[in-house]
């Protein structure tokens, strides 16, 4: 498994920036989680442990901001712990919602890198949408299950897309397919550092929007 | 050892819990994430679900009193009990919850206290089964750990 860690080890550098080498040089994934919700927090905290994920898990959107050394006018270097390699966050939390969370990692030449998942109990295909073009990775219906952050971690460790990384190519289509559709402002989607895949049809919008809808 | 009376009777137990549509396939997934590593995870959920849920109880019986009644704050607070009940598996409580935000979405009045005492019933009963079914399994995991003689 050499190769894929050294794979992951290139898209972390590039995805997230410099790297510490004094922080940890596993290849262990860091998940910050952020949900309102008790239960919830300790839920994937446990999926995303079992997954062999490092978890920080915290209850809203400033905090989350916080941990991330965003907080205020500037992103400090050193951040609190270590690296972010994913973030998972509720959509309907009090005060800042994770659309307005994803808003703000999106927006920071920092952080934007990361990716971002947005979780929901509800199934609303405009919310979906929201998230999707503000350049959520992906939308997860809860209760999120196990299967759920095996195939986010393999999405992720993945990176750029080398074998088997189909389901992340006929995605990152889709979401293109969409942007191409969607307003032509550059806070799309599209990650620029990854290979941008040539836009498809409306209908793979459609069927990714289908997919969700008959997750139950 | 096995196919002791008291384990059958505990399997039995929890066979009841989802027979009677108490707890749904989400719980069975919560109980798959219990391991050696994390032998008390299903009953620290619990907690903590009881935990959250008690609160929101409250918080409920409160925006019950106001006059007039704050459809919105009470919708919100029946969110999140649907919420870390579907996280839990509580299949009634989740039924009732959904109810509940009908009648809130609906401004209906009469229907929120209603719906507020059948979820109040649901919970207390999954309570009482729940923590029998615990106290029995308890009681296993102990008779077997004390190995009989011979």
């Amino acid at each position: 498994m050499a190769t894929a860690g050294e794979v992951f080890r290139r898209s972390l550098t590039e995805t997230v920036g410099q790297v510490c080498d004094d922080s940890s040089s596993s290849s262990e994934l860091h998940v910050l989680a952020v949900d309102d919700s008790l239960v919830d927090r300790k839920v994937i905290e446990r999926l995303l442990k079992i997954s062999s994920c490092k978890v920080t898990a915290v209850e809203s959107g400033t905090r989350a901001l916080q941990y991330l050394g965003l907080d205020g006018e500037r992103a400090s270097v050193g951040f609190n712990g270590l690296k972010v390699n994913l973030i998972m966050t509720d959509y309907s939390m009090p005060g800042m919602t994770g659309y307005e969370l994803l808003k703000k990692i999106k927006e920071s030449s920092v952080l934007r890198e990361i990716p971002v998942v947005v979780m929901s109990s509800e199934n609303i295909l405009t919310r979906i949408d929201r998230c999707l073009e503000e350049g959520a990775e992906e939308f997860l219906l809860k209760p999120v299950k196990l299967d759920d952050v095996k195939r986010l971690k393999d999405f992720i460790m993945k990176g750029d897309g080398k074998d088997g990384g189909e389901t992340r190519i006929l995605k990152r289509k889709q979401l293109d397919g969409y942007a191409s559709l969607s307003s032509p402002s550059p806070s799309v989607a599209c990650d620029p550092s990854s290979p941008l895949m040539p836009s498809s049809s409306p209908s793979a919008r459609s069927s990714k929007r289908a997919k969700l809808r008959n997750k139950d | 050892m096995e196919g002791s009376p008291l384990l059958r009777q505990v399997a039995h137990q929890r066979q009841a819990l989802f027979d009677e549509g108490l707890l749904d396939e989400q719980f069975v997934q919560l109980e798959e994430l219990q391991d050696r590593t994390n032998p008390n995870f299903v009953e620290e959920i619990v907690t903590t679900y009881y935990q959250d849920t008690s609160r929101l109880i409250l918080n409920i019986e409160q925006e019950l009193e106001r006059r007039p009644l704050d459809f919105g704050r009470l919708d919100g607070y029946v969110y999140q009990f649907k919420g870390s009940s579907t996280s839990f598996g509580a299949k009634k409580v989740k039924a009732e919850c959904s109810l509940f935000r009908e009648y809130c979405r609906a401004g209906n009045g009469e229907g929120c206290m209603r719906t507020f005492q059948q979820l109040k019933r649901e919970y207390a009963t999954l309570k009482r089964k729940l923590e029998a079914y615990f106290q029995l399994a308890r009681q296993a995991r102990l008779t077997q750990t004390a190995s009989p003689p011979g």
